[in-house]
């Protein structure tokens, strides 16, 4: 779905998202970013992959009460279970990277300015295939 | 002022869930708009509109589906779309035309037939496109973006759901006297904490809803509104359409990451702020100059920042203004008198322009009940996809 977004087939401790840098000016980009750096003063350079740091802080944090329309995938016959989305600033980085919490992590466990961690996490499957995608889970969180 | 242009009619389509075709709906507004500005229709020589994405091919060429629908007299045409501030984009072109002196006299029509619901991006596969992928990755509405705005002032500033409440009840009051709007009940804060979480800590009546509805205006210069006997119409004076400045830092619709400022530090004045900003310097006014502001609730909490980034007041004191019914109406700073999206809903190309059909209706002192008595200088400010936005500010 999102090729090189994150790290893949690595485990729990290695995982990491993925974006570029650009080699003249150091802005990083995620998503990334291959084809042309967007910094206005930057006159360009090549764009290298490198992973965002693992953890952050919660910058603002919400929740889906409502099944949201496709193309997000879920089974329309299960019952709607809210899935929290986070808004994680990154302090290397100097930037805001929203994903889904893992699993089980309500509102009610969240706060501006809490240490999450980015993990693996599953965003839908079928018989043959799992997709996978990132989530963040607060610190001291099992999955 | 030689960058003025005058405002010689407004007129709308009532909002809410007709069931009919956005066409219906917006040559209703035109029609209204020209019979307000005592114009014939052959007389228009420029037809601007601004699009309707949901409604195909005649949406996406607004302007000729309109003056097809009006009945064709060759007037030169355009057709806009910037999201929610396309009706902000198709009225500065329509100004940018009779400032050049392309055209004298300038329709410019936004309608919309909205779907109820979350908003949702074109269907098929399309992994290139960051609306499409926020909710196909996330599952991230429009809603969850407000929410996560609300949340991050709760916890910065201290605001309250009461406080995102008092929006609405403020709204509402203000809707149920508007003949055009969605909603004309007056909402108590009780109403609002007993409907449902839509995006914590958003309820249901924090956030507008979709609608159908339909905005116009007769735009002409200074020169044609003297002749035509208009000699005190009221005027844009200022239309910004900025972008932002590298890195925005705040997290915007459709993006799933902010810019990095590992590279560039951020200008310290968010983005939003920069949109009012611009109209101010263009019109040679302040906010301490406007007598009311039309700005886009598309939740309640948002209002509030809104109150901010238009510079009514700090940052983080939006929710003492609405709690001292500053910006209701007979407060010292009356916003969103027409009741705003909270009363309306989003009829997307239309909105921009009702909130200049509402600046109009007040600084000519005929709004009715909701009339800001004395009124003289408004703003309105709005924000489309991709954290462009639009401000118009209009003087009598």
């Amino acid at each position: 779905m999102v090729a090189g977004w994150f790290t893949q087939d690595s485990g729990e401790e290695d995982f990491r998202l993925l974006g570029t840098r650009c080699t003249a000016c150091s802005a990083v980009f995620f998503p990334r970013e291959d084809s042309f750096c967007r910094n206005p003063a930057c006159t360009g350079g090549e764009l290298a992959e490198v992973p965002l740091s693992k953890r952050g802080r919660v910058w603002s944090y919400t929740d889906g009460r409502y099944r949201p329309p496709a193309p997000y995938v879920c089974d329309p016959d299960a019952q709607w279970e809210p899935y929290t989305l986070v808004a994680v600033e990154l302090e290397a980085e100097r930037m805001v990277v929203l994903g889904q919490g893992v699993p089980g992590v309500r509102v009610s466990d969240l706060a501006v300015g809490m240490e999450v961690e980015v993990v693996p996490g599953v965003l839908n499957e079928d018989g043959d295939t799992v997709w996978t995608t990132w989530h963040w889970r607060p610190l001291g969180v099992a999955s | 002022m030689t960058g003025e242009v005058a405002v010689l009619g407004a007129g709308m389509h009532p909002w809410g869930k007709w069931g009919r075709s956005f066409v219906e709906y917006g040559t209703a507004a035109a029609r209204a708009a020209l019979t307000d500005a005592g114009i014939d229709w052959q007389q228009v020589r420029s037809v601007v509109g601004a699009d309707t994405m949901r409604c195909g091919y005649p949406g996406y060429v607004a302007g000729a589906t309109f003056a097809q629908a009006l009945g064709w007299q060759g007037a030169r045409v355009t057709s806009v779309y910037a999201a929610c501030a396309s009706g902000a984009q198709a009225i500065n072109t329509a100004r940018s035309q009779i400032l050049a002196g392309m055209a004298d006299v300038v329709l410019v029509v936004g309608a919309d037939a909205a779907p109820k619901g979350f908003f949702a991006p074109a269907g098929g596969e399309r992994p290139d496109d960051p609306d499409w992928l926020r909710f196909r990755v996330l599952g991230a509405t429009n809603p969850a973006y407000f929410g996560l705005y609300a949340r991050r002032r709760m916890a910065l500033y201290g605001d309250t759901p009461e406080d995102f409440a008092l929006v609405k009840v403020k709204n509402a009051a203000a809707g149920a006297l508007n003949p055009n709007a969605r909603y004309r009940k007056a909402v108590s804060a009780e109403d609002v904490a007993a409907s449902a979480v839509v995006a914590d800590p958003l309820r249901l009546l924090d956030i507008c809803a979709t609608s159908d509805g339909a905005a116009a205006l007769v735009l002409t210069s200074m020169d044609f509104a003297r002749r035509h006997g208009a000699g005190d119409p009221v005027r844009i004076r200022a239309v910004s359409t900025v972008t932002p400045t590298y890195p925005k830092a705040v997290l915007d619709l459709p993006d799933i990451a902010t810019d990095s400022a590992a590279a560039v530090d951020p200008l310290p004045r968010p983005f939003r702020a920069s949109i009012a900003l611009a109209a101010y310097e263009e019109a040679g006014i302040g906010p301490e100059d406007l007598s009311l502001a039309e700005v886009y609730d598309l939740s309640t909490a948002l209002e509030l920042e809104w109150y901010e980034d238009i510079g009514l007041c700090g940052a983080g004191e939006g929710a003492k203004l609405v709690r001292e019914g500053a910006t209701a109406l007979g407060g010292r700073i009356p916003v969103n008198v027409s009741g705003g999206l909270a009363s309306f809903g989003e009829a997307v190309p239309a909105q921009a322009i009702a909130q200049v059909c509402e600046l109009t209706w007040q600084l000519r002192g005929t709004a009715g009940r909701r009339q800001v008595p004395g009124a003289r200088t408004g703003i309105t400010a709005n924000q489309g996809l991709f954290g462009h936005g639009s401000a118009v500010v209009a003087v009598r």
